[in-house]
């Protein structure tokens, strides 16, 4: 548009002397086409969660009120066997991922239940953590570290949780519908999700379980 | 006018295919160095090598920031041309409010437990 137009207009059609500011005419935005950033921006929104939960642990972290530490709770064996099941899936679903670009249904299929079922494994270890912990009264109401551990480490499983239940939708998705353009920008945006877990998952073992038995 | 002159699915068109995904070479060198920067940091901390424990935790920070880095290029695919730097501008923006917040609380938060422990008398204060 040059500045003549908008020119012309005013002074012709509505015959006032404000210019006009908004575009008449709007392109045409392919559908998706803006997904992967806002799905991003959505992540990124989610990491300041979890900052704001680190920096809780990480003020309240030493207070234990007279009660069970982290020396006396962890398992680091356990915590790197929850480690290499999330490890495990991100790059099982890494091979879904590639098995999709190259159309082969059946095959991302496979690896996203093979995906699901290591985030299972994850979730089942964690739950068996935390009810070993909650069974010798390490529950959330002891100390102020053991609140905000539950709150980050729950939280984070929640996340799991979630992402768990979303790629069995995306797989029943798949199965009824088959890799349309939908579901594989579904399955991608499924695919930044997990691999986001992994990365705070990184931050948890390390500041939370690793740290925790240097205090 | 412009419709005429540029066609909306040709600047578009490079988002349609734009799935980001990696090759089987870049994901199993992702995982390969994730393993191995997980492996160490549980090493130094279940046997003790170091020594020192300020040592140790350093050390453990320098490999989560960097397994950190190696996740976000081989498993998320993260590079300065996704989105037309968006992605990158996003991140840039969440880790600058992120380092923010956590060294700002953890600043702020020891000085008032240091000046707060019991014993430390209020009322002489000037």
């Amino acid at each position: 548009m040059t500045s003549a137009t908008t020119a012309d207009i005013t002074d012709t059609t509505t015959g006032s002397d404000l210019p006009l500011f908004y575009q008449l005419e709007e392109h045409d935005h392919p559908e998706g086409h803006s997904t992967a950033l806002g799905f991003w921006i959505y992540l990124m929104s989610d990491c300041l969660i979890f900052a704001v939960l680190f920096a809780v642990f990480g003020v309240l972290g030493g207070n234990y009120a007279a009660g069970p530490g982290p020396r006396d709770l962890f398992d680091l064996n356990l915590v790197a066997l929850n480690t290499s099941m999330l490890l495990l899936s991100s790059i099982t679903y890494g091979f879904a991922m590639l098995a999709m670009v190259k159309g082969k249904v059946s095959h991302t299929q496979i690896w996203l239940a093979v995906t699901g079922l290591f985030g299972l494994a994850f979730l089942s270890i964690e739950i068996h953590e935390f009810s070993g912990m909650i069974a010798e009264g390490a529950t959330p109401q002891r100390s102020a570290f053991l609140s905000s551990f539950f709150t980050l480490v729950g939280t984070h499983g929640l996340h799991v949780t979630f992402g768990t239940v979303w790629l069995v939708t995306l797989m029943v998705q798949v199965w009824r519908h088959g890799l349309i353009v939908a579901n594989r920008r579904r399955l991608m945006c499924l695919s930044m999700f997990w691999h986001f877990l992994d990365v705070v998952w990184i931050g948890v073992f390390t500041f939370v379980y690793l740290m925790g038995m240097l205090r | 006018m412009s419709a005429n002159t540029h066609d909306p699915h040709a600047a578009h068109g490079d988002h349609d295919e734009a799935v980001p995904h990696g090759s089987l070479k870049t994901y199993l060198i992702g995982f390969g160095l994730s393993v191995v920067l997980t492996a160490i940091p549980f090493w130094l901390v279940m046997s003790g090598v170091l020594g020192s424990t300020l040592g140790t935790a350093i050390a453990i920070m320098a490999f989560a920031a960097v397994q950190i880095v190696v996740h976000m290029i081989f498993f998320l695919h993260m590079n300065f041309r996704a989105e037309g730097g968006w992605s990158m501008t996003a991140l840039a923006f969440t880790v600058i409010i992120v380092v923010i917040m956590l060294s700002g609380s953890l600043w702020v938060m020891y000085h008032l437990n240091t000046n707060m422990m019991p014993g430390h008398n209020m009322s002489q204060m000037p």
